[in-house]
């Protein structure tokens, strides 16, 4: 094997910057998408505090949906929902790398693999709405 | 001789099972009880209708499964973040311990407040 | 007067300096040029002491890597005409030691790639009167993508993760352990699993994709990457819950 160290002095190694990730624009897409999962989590919170509000009782609940109606809960919740949208659209268009699914010896397209996801979601998200918002 | 296979695959499924549920069915939790219903666009929920949905078993097998795994996708992916965005690698047991305890206290709280609802 | 472009170069001396600089030198434009002509021209007429590597200069060895404007890129396609009116910077690939001027020292990926055992792994070989290892198509389509790789490690040089932890095997190689896994003549396949399930393996990858993004040979790296992982968990869930089924 071959005798240079790592440690090898003549060497120049260029320092990797913490702010790497503004280098580029796939580096910041790339580091927005990882920060989705901020918003994923916060929304469990919210889920997580309605449900202790309705274990407590009708008040409880009522003062839940005051506390939502502030205009900076609503603020942040919106772009908390831009960001799980990103999380949405590019976990499904990023899907069909990770599935390798082979028909007939050839690999299924992409978009076949993504479209079944997209359409999942939109189905889910309307039996949800439905069950939640219904009379 | 077999080198000692690391348990990063079990999170690693975590993490997917949690990105898929949180694909499917975090944005439109967001948007009603985040936007839409403080916004007026839809009317809240009924207190009595909501408690008896979410009292149904399969709802509330549902709603653990939805703020359970979620936070598992949270806590792998911010533990990487935490690695690799701020190159922080130094706190790593700190960081592991965050990150899934956080996951694991959160699945409890959703456990018990589901069981008492 | 003749359209030139200038092309500004890194130059690192190591027995003259501590930190590379860059150097400008001004070539004949040419439409057909890419940057590896140049870089050629300037060794040959204007600046002899210039180091770099290059071979084939049709994109098939993999030798002359080098980050243009920031980029990964084959300078042998590259042309000079999408840089107009330039100037082009030309620098060693990134996240791998600088030798001297263009030339990076790459044995720490020569060594991870030695490691994945990038052959066919037999329990035992057929002997030789049964014939050929016989494939159809079909599985030969399994693996085609992983094995065009060129080792140029342009994908390296993207990679963000590599770039903070020297110790994280890379897309190339990772990629390369996949060819073999998924060719069916190859048995090697758990055997890589115990180098490659440690966390500099596949696990240390965060899916940026960037490394098939830059892949002149669209080999897509990230891709084997996560297939590898999905693969590796279903492994680790059998090895669980069916435990008698490991072999040893």
């Amino acid at each position: 094997m071959g005798v240079y160290t790592e440690y090898h002095p003549k060497w120049y190694r260029r320092h990797v910057s913490t702010w790497w990730w503004m280098g580029k624009w796939n580096y910041l897409k790339f580091i927005v998408r990882e920060l989705t999962s901020l918003a994923v989590a916060w929304t469990v919170l919210l889920m997580l505090m309605l449900l202790n509000s309705l274990r407590e009782g009708e008040g409880s609940y009522r003062d839940f949906l005051e506390v939502m109606r502030s205009p900076g809960l609503i603020a942040l919740n919106l772009l908390a929902l831009l960001l799980t949208l990103f999380h949405s659209i590019t976990w499904f268009n990023l899907a069909p790398k990770a599935l390798a699914v082979r028909v007939g010896g050839r690999r299924v397209p992409a978009l076949m693999i993504a479209l079944p996801h997209f359409l999942a979601w939109i189905v889910v998200s309307a039996v949800m709405a439905w069950l939640i918002l219904r009379r | 001789m077999k080198a000692e296979r690391s348990n990063e695959p079990f999170i690693w499924s975590l993490f997917s099972a949690g990105g898929m549920v949180a694909a499917m069915l975090i944005p439109v939790l967001l948007l009603l009880f985040g936007v839409a219903i403080p916004l007026g666009w839809v009317e809240a929920p009924e207190y009595q209708r909501l408690l008896a949905l979410f009292r149904n078993p399969i709802i509330r097998l549902g709603l653990f499964v939805i703020c359970s795994l979620p936070l598992f996708h949270w806590a792998h992916r911010f533990r990487f973040t935490l690695y690799d965005g701020l190159q922080i690698k130094h706190l790593n047991e700190l960081i592991f311990t965050f990150c899934y305890g956080g996951a694991i206290a959160g699945t409890l709280i959703a456990a018990y407040l589901l069981l008492t609802l | 007067m003749a359209e030139t472009i200038t092309l500004e170069v890194a130059r690192y001396r190591p027995e003259e300096e501590e930190e590379p600089s860059f150097q400008q030198y001004e070539v004949p434009f040419s439409k057909d040029w890419v940057v590896l002509d140049a870089l050629n021209y300037i060794k040959d007429r204007i600046d002899g002491s210039l180091s770099y590597r290059w071979s084939c200069r049709m994109g098939v060895c993999g030798s002359c890597g080098m980050m243009v404007n920031g980029e990964p890129k084959l300078t042998c396609a590259t042309f000079l005409s999408d840089y107009r009116p330039g100037p082009v910077r030309v620098e060693p690939l990134r996240f791998f030691p600088v030798v001297r001027d263009l030339v990076v020292e790459i044995s720490d990926f020569m060594t991870k790639l030695r490691s994945v055992k990038p052959w066919l792994v037999r329990d035992a070989e057929k002997p030789l009167n049964e014939g050929e290892y016989l494939q159809t198509p079909e599985q030969l389509d399994e693996y085609k993508q992983f094995s065009m790789c060129i080792n140029c490690l342009l994908c390296y040089a993207a990679c963000p993760v590599y770039g903070l932890d020297q110790h994280f095997v890379g897309p190339a190689a990772l990629a390369l352990a996949q060819r073999y896994n998924m060719d069916s003549r190859d048995q090697g396949a758990e055997r890589r699993l115990d180098l490659l399930s440690q966390h500099e393996g596949i696990w240390g990858c965060t899916f940026v994709g960037e490394c098939s993004k830059v892949c002149p040979k669209k080999v897509d790296p990230a891709g084997a990457i996560q297939q590898y992982k999905i693969t590796a968990t279903l492994e680790w869930y059998k090895s669980m819950l069916m435990p008698w089924s490991r072999k040893d």
